[in-house]
């Protein structure tokens, strides 16, 4: 990438971020709580597309490391009485080491037997958190204490559920998937990751060992859905098995199929119209789902390449 | 000392046997050229040399140590670098992008990622490359839309990026037009400078006028081995191969 | 009651399950064999069976047997129609793409399920089984109809197996499954085949469905466990062999019914889903996988 492609790259994802910073103040309440929720949903799509869109590794299991986030986050809080920012960790740290173990097993297949895996390590995951339903109240879940939800700064606790630190500890933690995503896919393993989804034995004959490349890129990715869903856990204050479920695998797929795989913006733009077309037909029928999964067919179908991808292809070749 | 050789190695599918037993040595420096009928082992023979293909059986060493478990990728990093005979460049990628992963590869991760200006180098390494096949023209073309004939070049520059001790070519010349051909014998001279060179190579006139020595495959195993005017007079290839 | 009944009726139920997840499951083994699909909305056809066989029971109220009988017919005559529809309209304008496909029926099994949401409701419902009358066993009375569904289910692989191994019919999907482009130049229409073969496996399914309702009851989301359920054979049981998963399904089927009696149930699923990642990885070609295929 030319010297002039990549600043105007950058000062495109610094004018989003500043965009999303400025919106809060002008946004009405509904809609600002609303973007606090995408915001930490779309770090979760980040992390899904560095895998995805980069890597070429689709995974159907991604549920599984938002919820050892959510969980990670949620328990210690809950039961051993961690703080925030241990507690977030712990989430962080789970969702890697789930990632390293889960890929030291499943890298070893590729395409539909990758994507097989890891919807049956997802489900056996939902399974488990089902089981141990005395400390993780199961379907149900359970609520985050508000007192255990307190943040310290400078001296003043301040609760997370106040919605402007909220807002903004879930934009802290958007912009900073986003910019390691943008950092990654501009250096020399992001390169080797793309050079790895366009051809694997190309690369391995490059002298790349792919196996490990892979399993960072999913180990990263892991880390970045944790993170995602310790942050979840902690802002909103709910912990529950519905997060583990394959539905949360799905998700992310299709924010990131509709805003474009393989662009560092695409998974934000996915996450913001897919959750608000969700919401609108939510008030109109139970069956909401039914936009979920029309927008998959629809889109493998006629749009594979989703918004970015196609605007990328189109008009602006530069767009990381 | 050789730069390489192989001791009885061999690749069987099933009851076949595609290579057999073969001892071949290669000196530091040389330009050796490997020919033969089709489906004589050639491809088989070096596929196991830089470990796209497992060994049945036999030993590989390289500057005297074995390799023969290592890894392809190991292998690339310890100096064998290969180029496909069906061109295997990221279609998808500018050529710019095709050599600095080969180019990233030849560096430390510091020097590739944290060294001061390294994305210069990198990018000077790049084009250097690309210089010396004379693609430095269409760094931002994607390689995809490139005739064959340039195709095959990158995929020579990608190799060279890799700054190989043994650069391995499978039938490089395959496709390429005349003049295409004459300066690509002047380019891989200028190779060897650097870089011991194995060809495999059907066009009788590129192998005579690159090759120091010849070694000859029939039906898995070496029939032969000599310069090129010992290897005209073989009678055994003659029969074999030159013949036909 | 003692062990030993305690056993048999775990025995019963387990060779039950048995019986329909071997029927559920081949359709998505001949689907997968044929056409190299992932079918993930193959639990929803089941669904389909079940609230198809619910709706046709409301045709002829009063005489439960008379509209099991209908449902029985009906039922996979209209969710075959609906197979050949997606398979024309979505999955052969995909190209049969392995990663794009299953997208796809991901995103189908939302669509049919929200769509049976919409038009029947939330709530579970019954449909009265065609026979009422219970085999007296010393210990304890057992439901007819479940024998009956048994032989059904095995009338059903039977004929399955006939079709495929002794009819011509039978001879031109194994040689598409074989070898495609081979099939195509001896003049085979593999694109009928592909409809037929998914039509065939989504039929599968939905009589499964309508056999298992008036134990079950109806539904729009019982089609996650026996898709789940599907997965686990069709993979333990080697992918692409009809026969590996026929056994899979009953070592499965059995050892969930059995299990399930003594054990946790959630705790039988989650090794049982593990175990079949593990074998995705380690041996794919199925822990019952004969050579056949």
């Amino acid at each position: 990438m030319t010297r002039a492609a990549s600043r105007r790259a950058l000062a495109l994802h610094l004018a989003v971020l500043a965009l999303l910073f400025a919106l809060q103040f002008v946004l009405p309440a509904y809609h600002h709580a609303s973007l606090a929720r995408i915001l930490v949903l779309a770090a979760f799509a980040v992390g899904y597309n560095l895998l995805m869109g980069y890597t070429g590794l689709l995974s159907l299991g991604h549920a599984m490391f938002f919820a050892a986030g959510l969980y990670g986050a949620g328990l210690t809080v809950h039961h051993l009485g961690f703080g925030v920012p241990s507690g977030f960790l712990a989430g962080c740290v789970a969702a890697f080491l789930l990632a390293l173990a889960i890929g030291a097993i499943a890298l070893r297949t590729t395409g539909v037997f990758f994507m097989i895996v890891t919807l049956m390590f997802a489900q056996a995951g939902f399974l488990t958190a089902l089981y141990f339903n005395e400390i993780t109240r199961g379907d149900e879940g359970f609520v985050l204490a508000a007192a255990a939800r307190v943040l310290d700064i400078g001296g003043q606790p301040v609760a997370l559920s106040e919605p402007n630190l909220r807002y903004n500890l879930a934009l802290a933690i958007f912009a900073a998937c986003l910019l390691v995503s943008l950092v990654v896919v501009r250096s020399s393993f992001g390169r080797t990751l793309v050079a790895v989804r366009e051809n694997e034995e190309r690369t391995r004959l490059l002298g790349y060992n792919t196996f490990l490349y892979k399993l960072a890129a999913l180990a990263l990715s892991g880390a970045m859905s944790g993170a995602a869903g310790a942050a979840y856990a902690l802002l909103f204050g709910y912990v529950g098995a519905t997060f583990a479920a394959i539905q949360y695998s799905i998700f992310p797929l299709l924010w990131v199929l509709l805003g474009g795989v393989g662009t560092t913006l695409g998974p934000l733009i996915g996450t913001v119209l897919m959750f608000y077309l969700v919401d609108v037909s939510s008030e109109y029928t139970t069956a909401y789902m039914i936009v979920v999964g029309a927008a998959l067919v629809l889109l493998v179908m006629w749009f594979p390449r989703g918004i970015l991808g196609t605007v990328r292809q189109r008009w602006a070749p530069w767009l990381p | 000392m050789s730069l390489l050789a192989t001791q009885g190695l061999s690749r069987r599918y099933g009851g076949l046997s595609a290579v057999d037993g073969v001892d071949f040595a290669l000196d530091a420096g040389e330009i050796r050229t490997l020919i033969g009928p089709n489906g004589a082992g050639k491809t088989t023979l070096v596929g196991m040399i830089c470990g796209r293909i497992p060994a049945s059986a036999g030993r590989i060493a390289f500057e005297g140590a074995d390799i023969t478990d290592l890894a392809a990728w190991h292998r690339v990093s310890r100096g064998i670098a290969y180029t496909f005979q069906i061109t295997s460049v990221f279609t998808r990628l500018s050529c710019f992008d095709n050599v600095v992963l080969a180019v990233q590869r030849s560096r430390s991760w510091a020097r590739r990622s944290l060294w001061p200006g390294h994305e210069a180098e990198i990018a000077a390494d790049v084009m250097a490359a690309l210089e010396r096949v004379g693609l430095a023209g269409r760094r931002d073309t994607t390689a995809g839309m490139l005739s064959y004939g340039h195709q095959r070049l990158l995929e020579v520059a990608i190799g060279l990026a890799l700054r190989p001790k043994l650069l391995i070519l499978d039938e490089p010349t395959q496709g390429l037009a005349e003049d295409e051909i004459v300066d690509f014998c002047k380019l891989v001279r200028q190779i060897a400078r650097e870089a011991t060179v194995l060809l495999i190579e059907h066009n009788m006139a590129v192998v005579m006028e690159l090759a120091a020595r010849i070694t000859v495959m029939d039906r898995g195993r070496i029939l032969a081995e000599g310069t090129p005017a010992e290897i005209r007079a073989d009678e055994r290839v003659r029969t074999a191969y030159l013949g036909t | 009651m003692s062990l030993g009944p305690n056993l048999l009726l775990a025995l019963l139920e387990g060779t039950l399950a048995a019986f329909v997840l071997a029927v559920t499951a081949l359709g998505l083994s001949l689907v997968f064999g044929v056409m190299r699909v992932v079918n993930v909305a193959h639990g929803e056809f089941f669904m389909l069976g079940a609230v198809l066989a619910w709706a046709f029971s409301q045709v002829i109220p009063g005489m439960p047997a008379a509209g099991f009988l209908l449902a029985l017919i009906g039922s996979p005559i209209v969710v075959g129609a609906v197979a050949v529809a997606v398979d024309r309209a979505v999955l052969r304008r995909l190209g049969y793409e392995p990663e794009a496909t299953i997208i796809a029926t991901i995103g189908l099994l939302y669509v049919v399920q929200q769509l049976v949401l919409t038009f029947y409701g939330p709530t579970a419902r019954p449909v009265v089984a065609p026979i009422s009358f219970r085999v007296l066993f010393p210990w304890f009375g057992y439901s007819g109809y479940k024998l009956i569904v048994m032989a059904a289910s095995a009338a059903l692989l039977i004929a399955t197996w006939f079709t495929l191994m002794r009819t011509r019919i039978g001879l031109v999907m194994r040689a598409t499954q074989f070898d495609r482009e081979t099939a195509q130049a001896f003049g085979i229409p593999v694109d009928r085949v592909y409809s037929m073969i998914f039509a065939l496996g989504a039929m599968l399914a939905c009589v499964a469905g309508v056999l298992v309702v008036p134990i079950q009851q109806a539904h729009y989301l019982m089609g996650l466990d026996p898709l789940l359920l599907s997965f686990i054979v069709v993979i333990l049981g080697g992918l692409g062999s009809l026969r590996g998963t026929v056994v899979a399904a009953f070592v499965i089927g059995l050892s969930d019914g059995i299990i399930s009696v003594f054990f946790s149930p959630t705790l039988a699923k989650i090794l049982a889903t593990l175990l079949v990642a593990l074998v995705l990885v380690f041996k794919p070609t199925g822990l019952f996988g004969a050579r056949g295929r």
